[in-house]
């Protein structure tokens, strides 16, 4: 077709057309905001209504009955790439929508929400689903008084944003002053004389304040581990190992990454040493280490590892 | 069931306004080793605590808590994500049906990390209150404009409340020491004054529950719970009189609350006590709260459950004989807990 | 263990990803409406009500037994939340058993749910202190090293978790309200799905469900006027240990064991394999089945995959296991150990409808949480204690 058209076929001003009793009683109460039906003689009620049972073409009575507005979607189609004169200009549905309380559906468009031109049907479209009309604040007795349909509220996004000023306490607050200097700290506990690190100031065991603290090397063992294929912010790249990691006089083990070693060559049993960013990236925090890296020394025999598990 | 069970120690933290470095776990220890240590009970039958995760913003917060228990070997444990005061009903009716006949309760909170007023905010319906961000102390606000207009009662009468409060709480080397109000402070949400409004505070507590023998063994003079119960309220401030408690009531009257001396009552707000004494039917002759309440000492999670350890202490020491504690939770004191007890077994 | 205790209602949801139909309260009202339902009853005639989740972190709404105080008909009655981490569905059910036993309430209505759409699992259960010293990425990155050790420790062969997997979705293809429903499941089609964690493949993990389980239970009194057969308790157990300490044994955590030795000594059970005759158990990860069932002393150490893989646990085994489809089929974490215990009460009520075992009179419910470090079991019989 040439990119503009030689020829317009409109009627000036636009027709005008007499809509009678029924129709005319269905705008009338669609421009007050009602959504009307009418009872046939079989006791149906159609919407959008009109002078005749369209099963039986005998006329309808004249009980008038107020529906939804609420409705269910009978069937649909969806709209990719809205044309010119679509009620929207965004993707959105067609729809065969059955006010409550009717017995035949209406046509209408259905907005689905905000989607890309050539967008794909959203997964919520479906046949049964609850909508309702979006009225236009301006109305004057036509079938656009509703702009559309709109799905049935199913879900709120409830954004919450809470603000605390968390502090360590006393023991994490010391592991964390060690950890910024460079040092790993735990602490003895005087009941099971195991050295708990990270410290905590008490036993977890035997519930009872530590008294000794302890400086530990930054040497230990792989007791096991995991081979992680889910992307986490903190690790260098996928796949990648999360495991209990022994350190040398430690009492209990400490989760780490490894790295620095295929995932597939990790061992129970590995020896590994704490890799510390730059010195001038340190702060207070567990992320001066980056990660344990293999050490060049024979693995740690199951046995004396199995009673860490 | 039938079996005496009493309360039989009571500790707690000073409950402080500011952090003072110490964690969670950190508070509680000592607090749970001064209980162990008094009773000279160190493995318990059962073990119940109440804490909340939004007070520190991250999820299961009472796991480490379990550090402070000693809880190796194992222990038979639970937790309930509300004052403690609850933690210790759950223990009570273990002690009623179980072959136990001792039971470690606790509750701590640290709101000082967080602005606690917004995040109560978040207990509220999701559809049609939370969206709208009311906070509790506006809410409390609402409350006591309905309770004041019902009842005639003023805000001068608001006000002795909170200076009959804080003069008791001078007297107690756990709570707060604070200033009589002052009668000029502007509305911080009319008709409520900031001096109306309880403090929020750090801390922990610890009670010991124990049966029969048990309880005569590890106290000079048990505090026997009579009577417990609680009831909650409907969520809706317009689904319900919220100038009144009908589930203070309720509680009361199935706690047989007639005939206290002395009553702990977990008022937050000076009008929650004016709803309370005529919910729980206080007269004049009740004292109510000579340790300042938690008016002066409101460590959320633990305020409950200090109420009753309060009261439990003045029948340890002598005192009284018959008392009342009292626990709230929920916007509006829309749950209620009454725990009454008397200084000697019945029957 | 004082006063009879028995369910005589269970009422479940439809266990999804989403359920964008109900509101939280609706959702609740779901499973607590079947229950009463069940037992014949209507919400005035509940004396008191025992809610339980995990953490209100997936809702955002802190503590949001509140707000359903109302919408489960608790006015003016005693209302009571638990949290216990993954085992509070049991340890619900323990805490609400516990009005019965006392003989404080006549019927008491317990409800478990959560509705994890509303945000995400994953964030819901790792948001982080900035003072945090570990690192743990997801329960499976905390459980995989375990289930290593376990494989280590016990020498299993590695296609166990695969039979585990197979077996549990077989079984939820029967039961109406499972979430995860793969026709056709096979060894092959879980063994073609990748490694998360290894050695935990994807087909061998939980769902991530919106759901909530009530249970009516009752007086002796009252359980005598109910319409359906009541499942009595025999014995309810809890027991916790702290999570990092020198000396935990992670793989088989003597929490679990203590429990389960206690919930057997009041049932009166010596030998859990020959007289239980089913068991809905909190598998999360295959891998677990094998764990538990040495941890429950089914059989002894480093004999659980041997069971497993002589088809023992099956629903036509000797000794069934998780006949729902279980934790691997449908997982509303806060709900998960409730569903355990509604499904060993529906088994010896003989109402388990297509996943029912035969004859079955005796079960165990059993849930976990933490660190496989809280423990919550119960077991039920046909038969009055």
């Amino acid at each position: 077709m040439p990119s503009s058209p030689n020829h317009v076929l409109e009627f000036p001003g636009g027709y005008t057309r007499s809509v009678g009793p029924v129709i005319g009683r269905f705008l009338s109460e669609l421009r007050d905001g009602r959504l009307m039906g009418v009872r046939t003689a079989s006791g149906r009620v159609l919407v959008p209504p009109t002078e005749y049972d369209p099963d039986t073409g005998a006329a309808v009575t004249d009980e008038w009955v107020e529906v939804g507005p609420a409705g269910t979607v009978q069937s649909w189609s969806w709209v990719p790439r809205p044309r010119h004169g679509h009620p929207l200009d965004r993707p959105f549905a067609w729809a065969l929508i059955k006010p409550d309380g009717a017995d035949t559906a209406l046509l209408h468009a259905l907005d689905m929400g905000v989607h890309e031109l050539g967008a794909k049907p959203p997964k919520t479209l479906t046949t049964g689903m609850r909508v309702r009309p979006r009225w236009r604040a301006e109305r004057r007795g036509h079938i656009g008084d509703i702009e559309c349909f709109l799905p049935e509220v199913a879900v709120i996004t409830a954004p919450t944003r809470l603000e605390y000023r968390l502090r360590p306490g006393r023991a994490q607050d010391r592991f964390l002053e060690g950890i910024s200097q460079g040092r790993i700290l735990g602490d003895r506990c005087p009941v099971c004389e195991q050295v708990i690190v990270p410290m905590r100031g008490l036993c977890p065991r035997d519930g009872v304040p530590t008294v000794e603290e302890v400086e530990l090397p930054h040497t230990g063992t792989v007791t096991t581990f995991a081979v992680n294929n889910i992307p986490d912010p903190r690790a260098p790249e996928v796949p990648f190992v999360s495991a209990y990691v022994l350190l040398d006089g430690a009492g209990m083990t400490m989760l780490a990454l490894v790295a620095g070693v295929p995932a597939d060559r990790v061992r129970m049993g590995m020896r590994v040493r704490a890799a510390w960013r730059p010195r001038r990236e340190w702060g207070r925090t567990m992320d001066n280490i980056k990660w344990f890296e293999p050490l060049d020394e024979p693995d740690v025999p199951f046995e004396r590892i199995k009673d860490y598990l | 069931m039938s079996r005496d069970i009493a309360v039989v120690a009571f500790a707690q933290t000073p409950h402080k306004e500011r952090e003072d470095g110490l964690s969670e776990v950190e508070m509680l220890a000592p607090v749970i080793a001064e209980v162990k240590e008094r009773t000279g009970v160190d493995r318990f039958g059962f073990t119940c605590s109440g804490s909340c995760d939004y007070l520190v913003g991250t999820p299961f917060s009472f796991v480490s808590a379990l550090d402070a228990v000693g809880a190796w070997p194992p222990i038979c444990e639970s937790h309930v994500e509300t004052d403690a005061a609850w933690a210790l009903q759950e223990a009570y009716v273990r002690l009623l049906h179980e072959e136990i006949d001792t039971a470690l309760v606790y509750g701590f909170g640290k709101p000082s990390q967080s602005d606690f007023r917004e995040v109560a905010t978040q207990q509220l319906d999701p559809y049609y209150l939370a969206p709208l961000g009311p906070d509790q102390v506006s809410l409390a606000a609402l409350q006591a404009r309905a309770h004041l207009e019902r009842t005639g009662a003023t805000e001068e009468d608001l006000r002795a409340v909170a200076a009959r409060s804080r003069a008791a709480g001078r007297n107690n080397p756990y709570a707060l020491h604070l200033d009589d109000p002052d009668p000029g402070e502007d509305y911080e949400v009319a008709p409520l004054r900031p001096y109306d409004v309880a403090p929020l505070t750090d801390g922990a507590a610890a009670i010991v529950l124990a049966a029969g023998d048990k309880a005569r063994e590890l106290c000079e003079r048990p505090a026997w719970i009579t009577g417990i119960d609680h009831r909650v309220d409907a969520h809706g401030l317009g689904a319900r009189d919220l100038s009144r408690s009908d589930s203070a009531r309720l509680a009361g009257e199935r706690a047989g609350a007639r005939g206290v001396e002395i009553a702990e009552l977990h008022a937050q707000f000076t009008h929650e006590e004016l709803i309370l004494r005529e919910a729980l039917g206080l007269g004049e002759e009740v004292t109510v709260n000579p340790s300042g309440g938690a008016m002066t000492a409101n460590t959320v999670m633990a305020a409950g459950l200090v109420r009753i350890g309060e009261a439990a202490a003045r029948i340890h020491d002598g005192t009284a004989d018959k008392v009342l504690g009292h626990a709230s939770a929920g916007p509006c004191l829309q749950q209620n807990l009454v725990c009454v007890m008397e200084g000697e077994p019945r029957g | 263990m004082g006063e009879p205790c028995a369910v005589i209602g269970v009422g479940q949801t439809e266990y999804r990803t989403r359920r964008l139909d109900v509101s939280m309260a609706g959702l609740v009202r779901e499973a607590a409406w079947r229950a009463l339902q069940d037992a014949g009853l209507d919400w005035g005639d509940i004396d008191a009500v025992v809610v339980g989740k995990a953490p209100d972190l997936f809702e955002g709404v802190m503590m949001p037994e509140a707000y359903l105080a109302d919408a489960l008909g608790a006015r003016g009655k005693p209302l009571l939340r638990v949290h216990t981490a993954g085992s509070v569905g049991g340890s619900t059910a323990i805490v609400a058993a516990g009005l019965i036993h006392s003989g404080r309430h006549e019927r008491v209505l317990t409800v478990a749910w959560e509705k994890q759409s509303e945000s995400n699992a994953t964030w819901a259960l790792t948001v982080e202190s900035p003072h945090n010293t570990s690192l743990v990425v997801g329960a499976g990155g905390y459980f995989a090293p375990h289930i290593r050790a376990y494989i280590a420790r016990s020498g299993a062969p590695t296609h166990i978790g695969t039979l585990v997997a197979v077996k549990d979705r077989l079984n939820a293809l029967k039961n109406p309200y499972a979430h995860l429903k793969i026709p056709g499941i096979s060894r092959e089609m879980v063994e073609s799905t990748p490694m998360l964690w290894e050695p935990i493949r994807y087909l061998e993990t939980c769902p991530s469900s919106d759901g909530a389980c009530a249970m009516v239970l009752a007086s002796e009194r009252a359980a005598r006027r109910a319409p359906n057969p009541p499942a009595w308790v025999l014995g309810a157990a809890m027991r916790s240990e702290p999570l990092f300490f020198a000396g935990r044994d992670t793989v088989n955590p003597r929490a679990g064991r203590d429990a389960a030795a206690e919930v057997y000594r009041q049932a009166g059970i010596t030998d859990p394999r020959r007289e239980l005759d089913c068991a809905e158990v909190y598998v999360p990860f295959s891998w677990y089945e094998p764990m538990w069932l040495e941890n429950l002393g089914f059989c002894g150490e480093g004999e659980g995959w041997k069971l497993t893989e002589a088809g023992a646990t099956a629903l036509d085994g000797d000794i069934p296991w998780n006949p729902s489809g279980g934790v691997l089929s449908s997982n509303p974490i806060g709900a998960s150990g409730m569903i355990r215990f509604a499904e060993a009460a529906l088994q010896v009520r003989g109402m388990a409808g297509e996943h029912q075992v035969d004859g079955a009179r005796t079960a165990l419910g059993h849930a976990y949480g933490g660190g496989a470090q809280f423990f919550a079991m119960w077991i039920v019989g046909s038969d009055k204690p």
